[in-house]
């Protein structure tokens, strides 16, 4: 792939990406979120089809252009996302041979499909019968379903997009083994993948992405690869003047969640996060890093009001006593509060008003008796658009007409109307741009300074090193580390991270 | 920060006349729809719909359908439907009537238990839907079966009544004239003049609450309507509300139920535009999973909205059977159709979150008059069904092609 661009409104995801792969290696792409390595995949896999970005692709040594998913498969390359595109309720023999059923005249030939599967499954080692259903199955088998999918394809290049994100360590162990055992067999993988020892263990090249350009490529005989390296690669960018100054003077403890356990909804058996323990201060800007899905947003959401997960067990405290979070009423009459990652799905009512959304969560102080003034309503409301800078005419606009940054600024201004304690704050900054960027840090920083304690989940690093007093390291559903802003820094996050 | 400057913005005159008719044009044109619609039969019937006894028989007819609406409104609004209100008309009318004519209950009592039966059902409805997560179509599709049932067994498949005069008065009684001196004063000889006055401070009231509203938004900044629309719709409604209360005053005065009517419509327009309740189960609509988050109970409220669908179909259920004077197995077949129809030709949305209380009203309003109005015209029940299931269809459409033409 050649000086690869890719732009999406407002923002350069690709600049001019290139990168080798040869035949029959195993070539893993690492990166931060948001670096730009599963774009770059989708650009590949004709997901984005050619002339939707700028830059070649060269395949088999021949200019390629895919318009679709479709023609990328029939010359062998085939990508399973990170959600996996599987039909739970279907068995898994009719999912390797979704839209491409042995059939004839559209009659299917149950009898072939199963042989088939049964002969695939061998190959990947699964040892399930075909009839079973893939919602009875777990995540690491559903990933050898994947694979057994794309070899029923005829694979050339398969991309893996953090295939052992979800899998334990031995069903890690088993899908790389696979993958080993594949390339023996002359087929060519791409592997994304933020586990720095599985690169280590099976690629051949690495071939690190930074914002959106191609930073290096390593070379596994070489000895290049170290996690050093690559973790410097990762993060190596320079930190201008993004971030508000703040004077930080932490008070006393004002939240503590001590032994905080969950478990997933679904799949009980797996525990998605671990005794957790954490505090905030007044005053007191704390992060948590840590990569995608490492529990860091079911922290939050278990925390506020039993919003995700089962089994839940812990305490938390507020100015020192134990409180009831088991509701979310309960969590904001407490003093919680919490802005979540998707602003659209959980934060908004989008097709209402500004005014409505703002008050949603604490319509009792607008009202009497429970007959709401909108006179009293309308002033809180212009009153947040003045103070934190809503650009839009009128609080009467709906919120599905606002840009991002303005979105968000809606959903900070219900909570900061909510009068919380202690904010919690998912991702407050993803997806807008850096103006408004700058002018949330601004009001995460004021809030702080009337007292309030803020615990900041974000992906990127530099922001949380930009803004925290104190930041948390999160994986695989447990704090595994505690720097303070004096330590903190992205390579000791990343090893903290990497190495666990 | 550039970027952040895409946002409408209202920039002289013209455009805001244009901005506030998009933005409005749902509401106009019902209205103006239903105008259409009178003025067609008016001139098709030869004066029949508007004289005094077919706009009092207008009233009788839609009454039920229209309290019930009000309740449909809110549960479509949260999010879910009920397709089970016309059995429960059926079994609440069944149980009044064996309450009162086979065990010889006083209305003052069966009443009371009625409406207590319906909000039992509504509840035993909405726990389902609320806290097991079933989905309402399914639960109140059984509920649907179930009550037909029930009413065919309470009432053995015969018809029960007749009914103590008293209960008829629920649907067909008349407010007498509190106000005999003013027919003698104009010297009229067949006037309710307590009609007559009701309508007249009623449209005095909507005008002052009107500019009262107008006032109160320019002051908050809000996009108000242009003058032209102001003026024309509140003499169009205070005129209308006039005209049909003269009317009304010359054949019998104000029919009972349209006070209830009335009355219950102005409770739930308060209770869905001014109340935190109402806000909730719109945002609760729009966003279950938001007001989920927001600290909004939504288990409770939709439970609650069922429990209020419950008590208004067992309302509903009385007053159609104290119009029929019997109880029939058959009361109340197909009316949730109506029902949901009129609420969705009111401008309410499949996904929830939208619609208003006065547009069902119209919504059931638009439909009633066309049953009326086809019914005088003589034109057989076949195309009366085939035209009102292009009417609902023409309305969503409408709404549909308008939600893709402002965004």
């Amino acid at each position: 792939m050649r000086s690869i661009t890719k732009t999406f409104p407002g923002v350069k995801a690709l600049n001019a990406v290139s990168i080798t792969v040869m035949e029959g290696e195993i070539h893993a792409l690492v990166g931060e979120n948001g670096a730009g390595k599963s774009t770059l995949m989708k650009v590949l896999s004709g997901v984005y089809p050619a002339g939707s970005y700028e830059g070649e692709i060269h395949y088999d040594g021949k200019l390629a252009e895919f318009s679709g998913i479709s023609q990328s498969e029939a010359q062998g390359i085939i990508i399973i996302h990170q959600e996996l595109a599987l039909v739970p309720l279907l068995s898994i023999a009719e999912n390797l041979f979704i839209g491409n059923e042995c059939a004839s005249y559209g009659v299917v030939n149950w009898h072939e499909t199963f042989q088939r599967t049964e002969a695939l499954l061998r190959k990947v080692g699964l040892s399930e019968s075909p009839g079973t259903l893939v919602d009875r199955i777990g995540v690491g088998k559903q990933q050898l379903v994947e694979i057994a999918k794309a070899l029923s394809k005829d694979v050339r290049l398969l991309i893996l997009d953090e295939p052992t994100s979800a899998l334990s360590e031995k069903d890690s162990q088993k899908l790389l083994d696979l993958l080993l055992e594949l390339k023996a067999q002359g087929v060519t993988s791409i592997i994304i993948s933020h586990k720095l020892n599985e690169v280590r263990s099976i690629a051949d090249r690495v071939t690190v992405i930074r914002d959106g350009a191609t930073i290096s490529t390593l070379e596994a005989k070489g000895e290049e690869i170290t996690e050093d390296r690559i973790i410097r690669d990762m993060v190596g960018r320079d930190m201008a003047q993004r971030f508000p100054e703040r004077a930080s003077h932490p008070g006393k403890v004002l939240m503590e969640v001590r032994n905080w356990n969950a478990w997933h909804p679904e799949h009980t058996e797996r525990q998605v996060i671990r005794d957790a323990c954490l505090t905030v201060r007044e005053g007191e800007v704390v992060g948590i890093a840590g990569l995608m899905g490492s529990g860091r947003t079911e922290l939050a959401m278990s925390i506020f009001g039993r919003s995700y997960g089962r089994r839940i067990s812990g305490e938390v405290l507020i100015d020192g006593a134990p409180v009831d979070v088991s509701t979310v009423d309960r969590a904001i009459a407490s003093g919680l509060a919490y802005v979540t990652e998707d602003r659209k799905k959980l934060g908004l009512v989008l097709d209402e008003t500004i005014q409505r959304n703002i008050t949603l969560a604490n319509l009792p102080k607008v009202s009497s008796y429970g007959v709401i003034s909108e006179a009293q309503e309308i002033r809180v409301a212009e009153g947040y658009r003045a103070a934190i800078n809503i650009r839009t005419p009128g609080v009467f606009q709906r919120v599905v007409n606002l840009s991002g940054g303005n979105q968000q600024k809606v959903v900070l201004s219900k909570w900061l109307f909510a009068d919380p304690k202690v904010l919690i704050l998912d991702e407050p900054t993803r997806g807008i741009d850096v103006g408004a960027k700058y002018e949330i840090y601004g009001i995460i920083n004021k809030l702080v300074a009337d007292g309030k304690g803020v615990l900041m989940i974000s992906s990127e690093l530099p922001e949380l090193l930009g803004m925290c007093d104190r930041i948390y390291v999160m994986n695989e559903g447990a704090l595994v580390g505690e720097l303070t802003a004096a330590e903190a820094s992205q390579e000791r996050i990343m090893s903290f991270i990497v190495r666990s | 920060m550039a970027t952040d400057t895409a946002e409408t913005t209202t920039d002289g005159q013209d455009r805001s006349v244009s901005h506030y008719l998009s933005n409005h044009l749902r509401d106009y044109g019902m209205v103006l729809a239903l105008i259409a619609i009178m003025a067609f039969f008016q001139f098709t019937t030869d004066g029949t719909l508007l004289r005094p006894v077919n706009i009092t028989n207008l009233f009788l007819q839609n009454s039920y359908i229209i309290i019930m609406a009000l309740g449909m409104l809110l549960v479509i609004v949260a999010g879910h439907i009920d397709l089970s209100v016309g059995s429960v008309v059926g079994f609440v009318g069944a149980l009044a009537a064996v309450m009162m004519v086979q065990w010889g209950w006083s209305i003052y009592l069966t009443v009371p238990a009625c409406l207590l039966v319906g909000i039992l059902i509504g509840a035993a409805q909405g726990y389902w839907i609320a806290y097991w997560k079933i989905p309402s179509f399914i639960v109140t599709l059984a509920g649907m079966l179930v009550f037909r049932g029930a009413s065919l067994w309470l009432l053995e498949g015969q018809s029960v009544g007749p009914f103590p005069r008293e209960f008829q008065a629920l649907s067909t009684g008349f407010i007498p004239d509190l106000l005999p001196f003013i027919k003698d004063l104009f010297g009229v000889e067949r006037m309710n003049g307590f009609a007559v006055v009701t309508g007249i401070v009623i449209a005095g009231l909507i005008i002052w609450m009107g500019l009262r509203s107008r006032a109160r938004n320019r002051a908050y900044g809000m996009v108000a309507e242009p003058m032209v629309f102001f003026v024309v719709r509140n003499l169009l409604v205070a005129g209308a509300i006039v005209f049909v209360s003269y009317k009304l005053a010359t054949f019998r005065g104000l029919p009972n139920v349209l006070i209830t009517m009335g009355i219950l419509t102005i409770v739930y327009a308060f209770l869905t535009e001014s109340t935190t309740l109402g806000r909730r189960i719109y945002a609760l609509g729009g966003n279950e999973k938001a007001a989920k988050l927001s600290g909004i109970r939504t288990e409770r409220l939709t439970f609650l909205t069922f429990v209020n669908m419950g008590m208004l179909a067992a309302l509903a259920g009385l007053i159609f059977a104290a119009r029929l004077n019997t109880a029939t197995p058959k009361a109340g077949v197909s009316f949730e159709l109506d029902v949901i129809a009129a609420v969705f030709i009111g401008g309410a949305s499949m996904s929830g979150g939208v619609g208003k209380i006065i547009g069902a009203v119209v919504g059931a309003f638009i439909m009633g008059v066309m049953n009326n109005g086809m019914s005088i015209m003589g034109i057989g029940i076949d195309y009366q069904q085939v035209i009102k299931g292009l009417v609902l269809l023409a309305a969503v459409i409408f709404d549909v092609y308008n939600k893709n033409k402002q965004s």
